[in-house]
């Protein structure tokens, strides 16, 4: 590959990224206005859209895959999830306690 | 004198607000000894600008220290914070040593306000300005040279996270001369610290001063994270790190995640002490645990912010001095993750008694308790690199073995403090204060004072004295054992701690007996002032400009003392871990490099002390609420970084010529130089140059 198609690559990598991120944005919004099915399903559509939208980003702007070269952000950003997952689920199930106690 | 000054310049400044006026009005000993604090911050001050308009020295520490962009200097300069720190530090623990002593069955000579002022600015102190800055300073001098890299990855936001931190510390220390300090202890919790209980200037002091200092901590730990992720020397493998960079990269990691949560408390507790917000209060939907729990996600994570660096060090310390390679190596950057990992799952056991329910407690015990594994791997790695070695009992290493015993027996009453119902008994008592400490004094200052020995003479260029460095450690052991074991008598006999005056007599002896010990570790800090004077007095007779005084293992060790401002002439390329080591032994180390290029190194930038001066007089202003001084300081701030992002022209050149001429001389001096055997590393034989006997 030499420069220029390496250029096209990932011009192409970025229209994309931008697109999906857009119609998915669209897609969120729309079937919360238009509603077509139980809110139940369509939380939990909304919540899919975001969670896909958050790996294309990662894959389209931020060029995060399985490839060798890009194995430590991979691991970085796992062990970040990981942090976060720990400090928010802890958070919640001590708070959630303390206030069944309370009622 | 209690009405406000001149409320438009000076906010809610009052002549009360000064100790001197206390003192002069009701001369009790309590407000003189405010009073003699201020002073010697005013006077120490002004010594200090007169000294240095006399020796004419302002130009060259403007250019030379304060808007450097090398990373050693601004690890030396985040070091200088933490001594001065640390002495206040010790000084106010000597006090409330004194005053619990003396406080039997009397009020004593401190009040309770004070006394309360007298902890919370120790806690605070001993934690943020001088573990912290102290093992930024380290972590920052050594992780480039170990790596074979030229800077950090980000050298200006190493700047700025020096001088925001040094904007704290100046915070603290203006907190003796005007105003008052919160006596809210160093975790702050409201609703105590809210306005309606605490409307002074105290909890803010501390909000600022913790606010600066976590910001700083995060941006570096993004710069030193960044920095060993991408700026490895070729071949540099992670798995071929040193111990100390594999540590320092945990810390960073912990510091990205941890400092966070802190910032967010303290920033939701200005809200409400500002603006009439009620996250924490007790009415109005305010609810303090959010508070708890915010404080100690970052709490917990911070003990191991200041220990996994010291585990860094002994590694060192101990390979090197047992002139063997660390047992391990892999165990122990496994249990270094492990304990990174482990330390956001515990932070319940600090409030194991605010009310959640039993099954919650035993799972956050059982995990903390877990944390215990990883670190017994490394007590283990530790002795068996000891084992067979040629094991010599310099300073550092004499730290590192009191660390071992000393911090086992800390790990023992942690256990005991993480089975709740234990904690329910002794928790809030000085079985507390002295568990922590126990953890602490070993597992964190005695590491810094190893490395700060161990190291010296690679920064400066000389060794320090090593009579005196035992003195000053012997000091800190027997101080230690002396000061804190009564503690754990005491908290179990059911003192509580943060307490002024005590009724029970029977506790008597026990608190001379720290009174002593107190004494004792006041005397170990004396004997490292002499001993760096001692040292500097003899620095010809200590000469090690060869730069490898301790046969070491890792890339620091391959270049001059002090190293030249670009660290290495060429970068090196290494194949194996411990590459210096074995180079050392297998090939010609000290061989010059085929060729010199010309060197890019940044240009000094001022940008990063007028962020720190700047944000040093908004948060002061705010304090005070001197509302103009606030607006003004952050304007300046924003107006500075953008001014800064048009600076075009930022490095300079260090032609190959002159790069060729600072090599060479230092190699001609490693080929004049007498090798030396380990026997006699520290007497004056040792210039630098290592005996190998393969
Ligand atoms: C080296 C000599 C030291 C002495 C003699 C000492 C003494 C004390 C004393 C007397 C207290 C108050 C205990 C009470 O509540 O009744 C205290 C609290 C504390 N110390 Fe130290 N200390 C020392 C070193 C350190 C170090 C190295 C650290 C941390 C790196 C540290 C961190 C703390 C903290 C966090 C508190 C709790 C403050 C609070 O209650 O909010 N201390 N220390
Ligand atoms: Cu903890």
């Amino acid at each position: 590959m030499n420069g220029n198609d390496e250029r096209r690559a990932e011009v192409r990598s970025y229209l994309v990224g931008y697109a999906g991120a857009i119609v998915m944005t669209g897609v969120a919004f729309a079937i919360v206005q238009w509603p077509i099915a139980s809110p139940k399903l369509t939380f939990a559509a909304v919540l899919t859209l975001a969670f896909t939208q958050i790996v294309l980003q990662f894959r389209c702007f931020l060029h995060i895959s399985l490839r060798r070269s890009a194995r430590d952000d991979l691991q970085l950003i796992l062990f970040s999830t990981l942090v976060v997952a720990l400090m928010v689920g802890g958070t919640l199930v001590i708070l959630l306690n303390l206030r069944e106690r309370m009622m | 004198m209690t009405d406000p000054v001149w409320p438009m310049l000076l906010g809610r400044f009052t002549w009360d607000s000064l100790p001197f006026v206390r003192a002069w009005h009701n001369p009790t000993t309590n407000e003189l000894i405010a009073a003699a604090a201020g002073g010697i911050v005013v006077v120490s001050g002004i010594a200090v600008l007169v000294l240095i308009t006399v020796l004419r020295r302002w130009r060259w520490l403007w250019t030379e220290w304060l808007t450097s962009l090398d990373h050693k200097k601004i690890g030396i300069l985040y070091i200088v914070i933490a001594l001065v720190m640390l002495a206040r530090a010790l000084v106010e623990a000597n006090l409330m040593r004194l005053q619990q002593a003396v406080a039997v069955g009397n009020p004593g000579f401190v009040a309770p306000e004070h006394f309360a002022e007298l902890f919370s600015t120790h806690g605070s102190i001993m934690i943020f300005f001088m573990a912290m800055p102290f093992l930024t300073g380290l972590i920052n001098y050594l992780v480039p040279l170990q790596i074979g890299a030229r800077d950090v990855a980000f050298p200006v936001l190493n700047a700025i996270s020096l001088w925001l931190t040094a904007a704290g510390a100046a915070l603290m220390m203006a907190s003796l001369v005007i105003g008052r300090f919160s006596t809210g202890g160093w975790s702050g919790y409201p609703p105590f610290t809210e306005i309606g209980f605490n409307p002074g200037v105290g909890p803010d002091y501390w909000i600022w001063a913790v606010t600066l200092g976590s910001l700083a901590s995060t941006m570096t730990g993004i710069n030193i994270a960044v920095t060993i992720y991408k700026m490895r020397c070729p071949g540099m493998k992670l798995m071929r790190m040193p111990l100390f960079t594999w540590t320092s990269l945990c810390t960073a990691i912990l510091m990205i995640f941890a400092m966070p949560p802190l910032t967010v408390a303290t920033a939701l507790l200005a809200l409400d002490r500002y603006l009439g917000f009620h996250f924490f209060t007790n009415a109005l939907g305010g609810n303090m645990m959010h508070y708890a729990n915010l404080f100690w996600m970052f709490g917990h994570p911070e003990v191991y912010i200041v220990i996994l660096p010291a585990f860094g060090i002994y590694s060192e310390v101990v390979s090197t001095f047992s002139s063997k390679e660390l047992y391990g190596y892999k165990s122990l950057v496994i249990a270094t993750m492990a304990i990174a990992v482990l330390s956001f799952t515990v932070w319940l056991h600090h409030f194991f008694t605010m009310g959640q329910s039993a099954s919650i407690n035993a799972a956050f015990g059982i995990a903390t308790m877990a944390i215990g594994v990883p670190t017994g791997v490394k007590i283990y790695n530790w002795i068996w690199t000891m084992f067979r070695g040629e094991v010599r009992f310099t300073t550092p290493m004499i730290y590192a073995l009191a660390f071992m015993m000393t911090f086992v027996l800390g790990g023992l009453t942690g256990i005991i403090l993480a089975f709740p119902p234990l904690d329910y008994i002794v928790h809030n008592t000085l079985f507390l204060v002295a568990h922590f400490h126990n953890m602490l004094i070993p597992g964190t200052l005695y590491g810094l004072l190893a490395a700060y020995t161990f190291w010296f003479p690679k920064v400066f260029g000389y060794r320090l004295d090593e009579r005196w460095g035992r003195i000053s450690c012997l000091c800190w052991i027997v101080g230690f054992y002396l000061a804190f074991m009564p503690l754990y008598v005491l908290g179990a006999s059911g003192m509580a701690r943060r307490t002024q005056a005590v009724m029970e007599t029977a506790y008597r002896p026990w608190l001379y007996m720290a009174e002593a010990g107190a004494l004792i570790l006041l005397c170990a800090f004396a004997a490292l002032i002499v001993q760096l004077w001692v040292s500097i007095r003899r620095r010809g007779a200590n000469d090690v400009f060869v730069g490898d005084p301790w046969d070491g293992r890792a890339l620091e060790w391959s270049v001059s003392a002090p190293p030249p401002e670009f660290n290495f002439a060429r970068l090196p390329h290494v194949d194996q871990a411990h590459w210096f080591y074995d180079a050392k032994r297998k090939y010609a180390p000290y061989a010059p490099p085929i060729a010199y290029h010309d060197i890019w190194m940044l240009r000094n930038s001022a940008v990063a002390p007028v962020i720190g001066i700047a944000s040093g007089a908004a948060t002061f202003g705010l304090v005070w609420h001197m509302w103009w001084l606030a607006i003004f300081g952050l304007i300046v701030i924003f107006a500075a970084v953008v001014a800064r992002s048009f600076v075009r022209d930022t490095h300079r050149v260090i032609p190959a010529s002159e790069v060729a001429r600072i090599d060479e001389s230092w190699r001609e001096a490693t080929a004049r130089a007498q090798p030396v055997p380990r026997e006699i590393e520290t007497s004056p034989a040792n210039q630098g140059l290592a005996l190998v006997r393969s």
